[in-house]
């Protein structure tokens, strides 16, 4: 008995499904999701909430402001961009939750941004596996470089390794014979940079490494550790909250290191903003004054610089409570180059003309170095130029260098900066 | 040697604050029976008044009292407004009143004062003491923490043994009906101990904000630990908060230092099973004859 | 008086009074009338449950479908939580720990040593069975808040084991596991979610079996003996720390295959997906669905699913600032949890019982669970 209502039922339940399933093809009268004649949406998981939040969570509201602006001026190729992003809470369980709903419910038409290395290495494979574009993760891992394995996920930021063997080639040259001691995250992003350090600064040169787990803000174990081992130069391969903690750290041994910090942990706004109670009278950065670093993107105190200024006023437009700092910058810079993908994808895009063009590559902007994009290569930007903390903001100053995350040498680019508005996207 | 100065000294530094949390555990426990897992986002809550009284007025110390008077208002608050009709009911249902609340704390902050953590002012200056030409890791900051939580341990303890207030408080804790007979304002008793701990929490919280920034979640690390020092000292006694929290902060301080700083949440887990294996109840309760 | 001496009389003293009133359902006209065997009534109800599920999973879309999955793993989770603290009165804030600890086994099992699905699935939950001795025998000596201090320094600190050995346990990122592929007899268009749902829901109904029964049986009386009268049981010849560590062992069993589910549905194995967050939430949803009973333990899996999502697409209604919408969903969330404990003390399924009670008021009182236990031929 039970058996055939079982079976009638089931073929009822089968036809229905289908026929919900044909029914919600063929919305809008086009067929790529997420796509219509005059918008396009877009997603992107984001840690709003929780311990991970601050500083990251100023990311997508500022990407969504420079859409916002872009959409007042037409759009791209007729359609505006809209931006959906859903807290994760740095999460990998919420992350996976979170982009199957958007891929599913929301039916986006690309991921973009997604924050995270833990998080996003989750649904690396789900993305690749359904065929939906996820351009340009907002993390440094090696892990998105690889056009053979997930053709269809994309890097942007410098790979942290990347980044180690610029700043690891600055103290070789400059800093010839001193100390070295490393303070880094214990993941990815210190780990991969604790590797470009060690591929160039000699063996003997580095005197300690010390990890420090995020979640515990207890770093004096290896403040002091680093202050026993004599380290002149300390590199930090840090968040800006723990670039501020070693240094308040170091201020109450009265240890003065000369240092050298990741472009992920410096940004004098956030730092110093931090540091603030702490600075009695001095300026807020006075901590970090002269520390050493890089950047890709120009430093956010460059008011000659016209994507800055566009930026600005962008920011003092569509996203006026966020604070003016890299987070912002780094949330616009990713925008634009979504847009200019979008762009190349052409008048009709489809999921396979968005990593069509991302693949052709040839993308310039807001950058200072190229980008390494081609069909095996998703690494995103493919270097920095170095600089310093001067007067409490970043100057950039010298060649721009490009690298590989592997063992390849370091070159000098001529990649220059174009104006904003050279390729018709923007101004 | 000196490296073992240096974890010492950082240790006793931490344990403090550890132990200025754990003292604003027991105090709820005591004077009402419950465990609140609130009192991270309380502490938050007052030290983010004190953050805006100080931006506003340049004055430390106003906001350091503004901040014990909220903590005062806000726990009687809420033990009037929420704990109060939960407190009849099963034990768990206010556990899980509690963490409600500190949810609903963590996310009111999140709106007011946004999630990018501020910097917070010491009452005293972080530079070490300067000691025979080396630099101790030891300011006078730290020296006024570790002052400000004995002396908080020992008010406290004082005040529930030695006055009548702290009895009355005992009382309405451990036997309501009995308390009301003799005459004693349950409910009152209870609002005060609810405000009397939340004071205490913002004690904690202004110690502890320079080292952790204020954040709506930046105050979660030190309020497990505290909760851990707590239960390792005994859930009754105000010396045991203070001696829960050293043992912590050296323990932990030597762990991070010798074994790696990955190692300390597990540290913690297996200093405090050792500690309840031997003495399920924390190490200053004393045992009670079970009556049959 | 031991435990046979208290057992009998009653049995006796059911036929020897046949003017009583026969216990269990009151035959009416047009009623169903479930079968009196405690494992027959069971097994029923879960094979018409799992049928309902699978009408349910084929008919749904694939997101649903996925929420039908954590559900059910939510479920096995809080089921086994339930018993522990509803029943047996002891409360763990590290059940979260051990849902690590399954989901780590099966990942470890399924991706490093090739071990097929399903006894991966099995061989986690006995894992973490043997976790949940090590644990239960520690929390057996513990009571009220010290024994909840020990179970959230659990939760806190063995996700750490991932970070201090990133070689074992694949550090920050996790374990990398394959997505479950159904069996080719299904079809190659069969859809992965329906797949996962089917899995995470056997899982769950077989654990709802097992523990629908313990609590009707003796193991479920000699729990809730502990934790009424601690004191009493054990002069009734219990042995008060094996029972709690049975208890535990139940429960991490459950938290264990819910791990193993987690893996299933979702692919992760990492120390970001454990916070004490997920320990508290358990918690939560034992309370809100109602405490110590399957019933409950339903709700509140349900509502561990929906509730974010729901307060998500409120604050999304609203435009807001950032800072607002960010954590509007969070500080709904928390307004709910106050909100039940405050005017539902017994949670959803005590509320559901209070409205039912008064729709259909009957003309004796529901047999309690006391007098139910009699039927049980032990």
């Amino acid at each position: 008995m039970m058996r055939i209502r079982t079976r009638s039922v089931l073929a009822v339940a089968v036809c229905a499904a289908t026929a919900t399933a044909v029914a919600s093809c063929g919305g809008g009268g086009s067929s790529t999701p997420g796509v219509t004649k005059t918008t396009v949406l877009i997603g992107s998981h984001q840690p709003l909430t929780g311990p991970a939040a601050p500083g990251y969570s100023e990311i997508a509201p500022a990407a969504k402001a420079f859409f916002s602006y872009l959409n007042d001026h037409g759009g791209v190729n007729g359609r505006k961009i809209n931006l959906i992003y859903k807290d994760d809470g740095y999460n990998p369980t919420k992350t996976v939750t979170v982009v199957k709903q958007l891929v599913l419910q929301n039916k986006v038409f690309a991921i973009w941004g997604g924050l995270g290395t833990p998080t996003h290495t989750k649904v690396v494979d789900y993305l690749n596996a359904s065929k939906v574009p996820d351009l340009f993760v907002s993390s440094g891992c090696p892990c998105w470089d690889d056009g053979s394995a997930h053709p269809y996920t994309f890097g942007w930021q410098p790979n942290y390794t990347i980044e180690g063997k610029i700043l690891g080639q600055y103290i070789k040259q400059n800093l010839a014979g001193k100390k070295v001691g490393v303070f880094y995250q214990n993941d990815d992003f210190g780990k991969g940079g604790l590797a470009g350090i060690e591929q160039q600064v000699p063996k003997s040169q580095i005197v300690s490494t010390q990890p420090y787990e995020p979640g515990n803000t207890n770093v004096a174990p290896q403040i002091t550790a680093l202050q026993k081992a004599g380290a002149d130069v300390l590199v930090d391969f840090t968040i800006p909250a723990y670039t501020a903690l070693g240094q308040l750290t170091s201020f109450k041994l009265g240890y003065k290191p000369q240092l050298v910090v990741s472009n992920v942990g410096i940004d004098p706004t956030t730092v110093g903003g931090l540091l603030k109670a702490f600075s009695k009278g001095k300026a807020d950065t006075a901590l970090i004054e002269g520390a050493v670093t890089d950047g890709y993107l120009p430093s956010t105190a460059d008011s000659s610089n016209a994507w800055v200024q566009l930026f600005k006023q962008i920011h003092d437009k569509y996203d006026p409570k966020a604070p003016w700092d890299g987070n912002v910058e780094y949330g616009m810079a990713s925008a634009y180059t979504f847009a200019q993908a979008l762009k190349a994808a052409g008048k009709s895009p489809t999921r396979q003309s968005l990593v069509d063009a991302v693949n052709k590559g040839g993308f310039t902007g807001p950058g200072l170095v190229p980008f390494r994009y081609s069909k095996e290569e998703h690494g995103g930007y493919g270097g920095a130029q170095m600089g310093a903390v001067k007067n409490g903001a970043i100057e950039l100053s010298g060649p721009i260098y490009v690298t590989d995350p592997g063992n390849g040498a370091i070159t000098t680019s001529n990649a220059k900066q174009p104006a904003p508005g050279a390729d018709g996207l923007v101004g | 040697m000196s490296r073992f100065i240096d974890l010492t000294l950082n240790g006793v530094s931490n344990g403090a604050i550890y132990a200025a949390v754990a003292i604003a555990f027991v105090l709820i426990w005591r004077a009402t029976r419950i465990v609140n897992f609130a009192q991270g986002g309380l502490l938050m809550v007052t030290t983010f008044i004190a953050f805006s009284v100080e931006q506003a007025t340049g004055s430390y110390w106003l906001a350091f009292f503004v901040a014990l008077a909220s903590g005062l208002v806000l726990g009687g608050v809420v033990e009037r407004v929420l704990m109060r009709r939960v407190e009849g009911g099963p034990p768990l249902n206010a556990v899980i009143a509690t963490i409600g609340l500190l949810i609903l704390l963590q996310a009111a902050a999140g709106m007011i004062w946004g999630g990018t953590p501020r910097s917070f002012p010491p009452a005293f200056s972080i530079r070490g003491y300067h000691v025979g030409g080396h630099t101790l890791f030891f300011s006078p900051f730290d020296l006024f923490t570790v002052i400000a939580v004995l002396g908080m341990a020992v008010l406290l303890a004082l005040l529930f043994r030695a006055t009548d207030i702290g009895l009355r408080l005992r009382a309405s804790a451990f036997a309501p009906e009995v308390a009301r007979l003799q005459g004693v304002r349950v409910g009152r008793m209870l609002t005060f101990g609810w405000a009397l701990a939340a004071m205490t929490g913002s004690l904690a919280g202004l110690l502890i904000a320079p080292a952790v920034f204020v954040g709506p979640n930046n105050f979660d690390p030190v309020t497990v630990f505290g909760f851990t020092a707590a239960v390792l000292g005994g859930l009754d006694s105000p010396v045991g908060a203070v001696v829960g929290g050293l043992l912590l902060g050296l323990s932990l301080s030597y762990v991070a230092g010798y074994a790696g700083s990955s190692l300390v949440t597990l540290a913690a887990l297996a200093i405090l099973i050792a500690v309840l294996m031997v003495r399920p109840s924390g190490l200053f309760t004393s045992t009670r004859a079970r009556r049959i | 008086m031991n435990e046979a001496q208290t057992r009998q009389p009653m049995r006796a003293r059911r036929s020897r009074e046949p003017s009583e009133p026969p216990s269990g359902p009151r035959p009416r006209a047009r009623r169903l009338r479930l079968p009196e065997q405690t494992l027959a009534r069971h097994l029923l109800l879960a094979l018409v449950f799992g049928v309902l599920l699978f009408l349910l999973s084929i008919s749904l879309g694939a997101f649903d479908n996925l929420r039908m999955a954590s559900a059910a793993y939510f479920f096995t989770a809080l089921a086994g939580l339930t018993v522990l603290t509803g029943l047996n009165g002891q409360i763990s804030l590290g059940h979260g720990a051990l849902m690590a600890v399954g989901a780590y086994s099966t990942a470890l099992l399924v991706s490093r040593a090739g071990w097929p699905l399903f006894p991966t699935m099995v061989a986690a939950t006995v894992i973490t069975a043997l976790a949940g001795v090590l644990v239960g025998a520690a929390a057996s000596r513990l009571r009220g808040p010290y024994l909840a201090g020990a179970t959230l320094a659990l939760a806190v600190g063995l996700p750490g084991l991932a970070d201090r050995y990133p070689g074992a346990f694949g550090g920050e990122n996790g374990i990398d596991v394959a997505p479950p592929t159904p069996p080719s007899s299904l079809g190659a268009t069969f859809p992965l979610e329906r797949w996962e749902a089917w899995i995470a829901c056997t899982g769950a109904l077989v654990v709802y079996v097992l523990l629908a029964n313990l609590m009707r049986g003796r193991v479920g009386r000699t729990f809730r003996a502990i934790r009424d009268d601690e004191v009493a049981a054990q002069l009734a010849g219990l042995n008060v720390a094996r029972v709690q560590i049975l208890a535990f062992v139940i429960s991490a069993a459950c938290a264990g295959l819910a791990g193993a589910s987690l893996v299933v549905v979702t692919q992760i194995a990492a120390p970001g997906a454990f916070p004490l967050e997920l320990s508290l939430s358990l918690l939560t949803g034992i309370v809100l669905g109602g405490l110590g009973s399957l019933a409950g333990a339903v709700w509140g899996a349900l509502a561990l699913v929906f509730l974010p999502q729901w307060s998500t697409d409120v604050a999304q209604s609203f435009s807001l600032s950032n800072d607002v919408q960010a954590n509007l969903p969070l500080a709904l969330y928390g307004l709910v949890l106050i909100g039940v404990v405050v005017a539902a003390p017994q949670g959803i399924q005590g509320a559901l019982r209070g409205i039912a009670r008064l729709a259909w008021p009957r003309g004796r009182r529901e047999p309690s669970t006391h007098q139910e236990e009699g039927d049980d031929a032990n």
